[in-house]
């Protein structure tokens, strides 16, 4: 069983607020979860290929450096959605 | 027989015909959702409007080709198959001006603000968008009981849950309120539902779709695909939206060796591949049934039935559940509550006094239980000290799942299986325990590990609840699954 403190601690890492309940929640089913992962502890051993992590992408690649215009209307799309904005600027809290 | 009876190639061939007109169509599944969907609960949004302009449009285009095929001109094009057929889309797939909630609170206000390459591709064809489908909150569940706006029902007992997360998606086909849907897979999220509803879906290669557009769980897993009345219908959608596209860099086009010719298929040349474990304890006996029945037909009809073996398929959940928290909670990090999605930033209820309230405050607010339990357990697997534990262990077992199916596709061409082990469940029955919901994607996230294609094929019933089979084929060959699975569907009816 995780201890409380440990789930606050994860929540403080994910940039999670959690209630009380939540918290003792998430207690319960976190600790579920992660006896559960113990099964991989059978699991046999495995040199670690990092070439077969993905697929042959051989046939992909990324596209040119080069700048690619967008309509205006795009860029006001987005920051239309800003739920704090000013003169078509994101507009953010002080760091500290 | 009525117009929201028929499948893409009988409207296709009706638009020729000018038996009717896709607002005639566009019209029937609108009357349709008005009438049913209240017990349903498959659509977030009806777009009604923008559906039968689309579906004008399309009636022009229908008609320009019919004036010109009158004059017997030989050179002109057909329209496109899905011009004029009406369709839904998963609200985690964008459509410029609508909403996308991803079943979220957190995007219960987002307008998207372009269109999902797949969306382009449907809005090029001429395809007729009736609305948004709901899912799991940002597909993750497998019941639709996870969205923070409604649980969709089974339209074969509304008791039932409609699996998830594409739930909305399959149960909109199931119900004749839509000709054809998308939907999104990381771990089964079209095949499970697809199975619960008796319907068909196809989760494609990774990579054979673009992903530009659609909210992402778990990039080196999701992919958009299908879900469909029959198989046919399935291979038209899936050709529609498949291919490379310079937005997402992990889409690819599908080589040409892979394409086959139907003429020189036969059932009676197939090996099919049947892992033991897939019929090991925890399934039930009548899904069992079914499933080893359409086998034996296969067998009958000439295909080679081929025992394998897939030893760490004991393995694939708990890798599956390190790895999906894992990039979630990557991908939920750009939630922060500034640039779009549910924010805190302006309520002065709380004391907002720097960023950091902001962002804790937002999230903490604006997930539901299930993204916050796989961002919590993907950040602890992430963090350090757990990291070797959790995620570098998943990684390694991965690649050993990976080869199961490697080996596998040496010695079969395609693997049969159910694709759940127990018809679709009551709504409530399993929400309490995050972990019994996990084990339902038993069958379905294997395979997902290895980046293969596999469809869920309608098969039988038990009760009146719908069984699906899982046919997995080996990368790039959704030709060869689509065509195995045309095959069984004639045989199963």
């Amino acid at each position: 069983m995780i201890s409380k403190e440990e789930v606050l601690h994860i929540a403080k890492l994910s940039r999670l607020e959690l209630t009380d309940k939540e918290t003792e929640n998430m207690q319960k089913n976190l600790s579920a979860i992660l006896d559960y992962f113990t099964v991989l502890k059978g699991a046999p051993k495995a040199k670690m290929d990092k070439s077969k992590i993905s697929l042959d992408l051989k046939n992909s690649g990324l596209r040119q450096d080069e700048v690619i215009l967008s309509p205006a209307s795009l860029a006001n799309n987005l920051v239309a959605m800003a739920p704090d904005k000013q003169e078509g600027y994101f507009k953010v809290k002080s760091i500290l | 027989m009525d117009l929201i009876d028929l499948t893409i190639t009988q409207l296709h061939d009706g638009f020729k015909k000018n038996k009717f007109t896709s607002v005639q169509v566009t019209k029937a599944y609108l009357e349709q959702i008005k009438k049913n969907d209240n017990d349903i609960g498959a659509y977030l949004a009806v777009t009604e409007d923008f559906a039968l302009n689309q579906a004008e449009k399309a009636d022009k285009i229908i008609q320009a080709w019919q004036s010109d095929s009158e004059k017997g001109s030989e050179l002109i094009t057909e329209f496109p198959l899905l011009c004029g057929v009406p369709c839904a889309i998963k609200d985690n797939i964008l459509v410029e001006g609508m909403q996308a909630t991803a079943g979220s609170k957190m995007l219960e206000n987002y307008i998207a603000p372009y269109d999902a390459t797949v969306i382009k591709k449907l809005k090029a064809d001429g395809a007729v968008i009736l609305g948004k489908v709901n899912l799991d909150e940002f597909a993750m569940g497998v019941s639709t009981e996870n969205s923070a706006f409604k649980v969709t029902k089974n339209p074969h007992d509304l008791t039932r849950v409609s699996g998830g997360s594409s739930g909305g998606a399959a149960a909109a086909v199931a119900a004749k309120e839509a000709c054809f849907t998308l939907g999104s897979d990381t771990g089964g999220s079209i095949r499970l539902p697809a199975s619960f509803c008796g319907v068909v879906g196809l989760n494609p290669t990774y990579g054979a779709v673009s992903r530009y557009g659609a909210i992402a769980l778990a990039s080196s897993l999701d992919q958009i695909g299908p879900i469909t009345k029959n198989v046919q219908d399935t291979k038209i959608v899936f050709d529609a939206i498949k291919g490379k596209d310079s937005m997402d860099a992990t889409s690819v086009e599908i080589p040409n060796k892979h394409k086959i010719r139907n003429s020189k298929f036969e059932i009676r040349n197939l090996k099919i591949g049947v892992p033991k474990e897939y019929f090991a304890k925890g399934i039930d006996p009548a899904v069992e049934k079914i499933i080893k029945d359409v086998i034996g037909k296969a067998k009958s009809a000439g295909a080679e039935i081929v025992e394998i073996s897939l030893p760490n398929t004991k393995y694939a959940i708990a890798t599956y559940y390190i790895i999906v928290p894992s990039e979630a909670s990557a991908n939920l990090a750009r939630y922060d509550g500034i640039r779009y999605g549910y924010s805190e930033i302006l309520n002065s209820k709380f004391e907002i006094r720097n960023l950091l309230d902001v962002y804790v405050k937002s999230r903490g607010a604006g997930f539901g239980p299930e993204p916050k339990r796989r961002i919590l357990v993907g950040t602890h697997a992430l963090s350090s000290g757990y990291y070797d534990a959790y995620y570098k262990k998943a990684q390694e077992v991965r690649q050993l799942i990976t080869q199961d199916f490697t080996d596998a596709f040496k010695k079969v061409d395609v693997i049969f299986t159910p694709t759940s082990p127990i018809p679709a469940f009551k709504i409530g029955e399993k929400s309490s325990d995050p972990i019994s919901m996990y084990l339902m994607d038993i069958y379905t996230c294997p395979l997902k590990l290895a980046g293969v294609p596999a469809i869920s094929l309608p098969v039988g019933f038990v009760d009146k609840l719908p069984v699906g089979l899982q046919i997995i084929g080996n990368h790039f060959e959704e030709d060869k699954i689509l065509t195995v699975a045309s095959e069984i569907e004639k045989l199963v009816q």
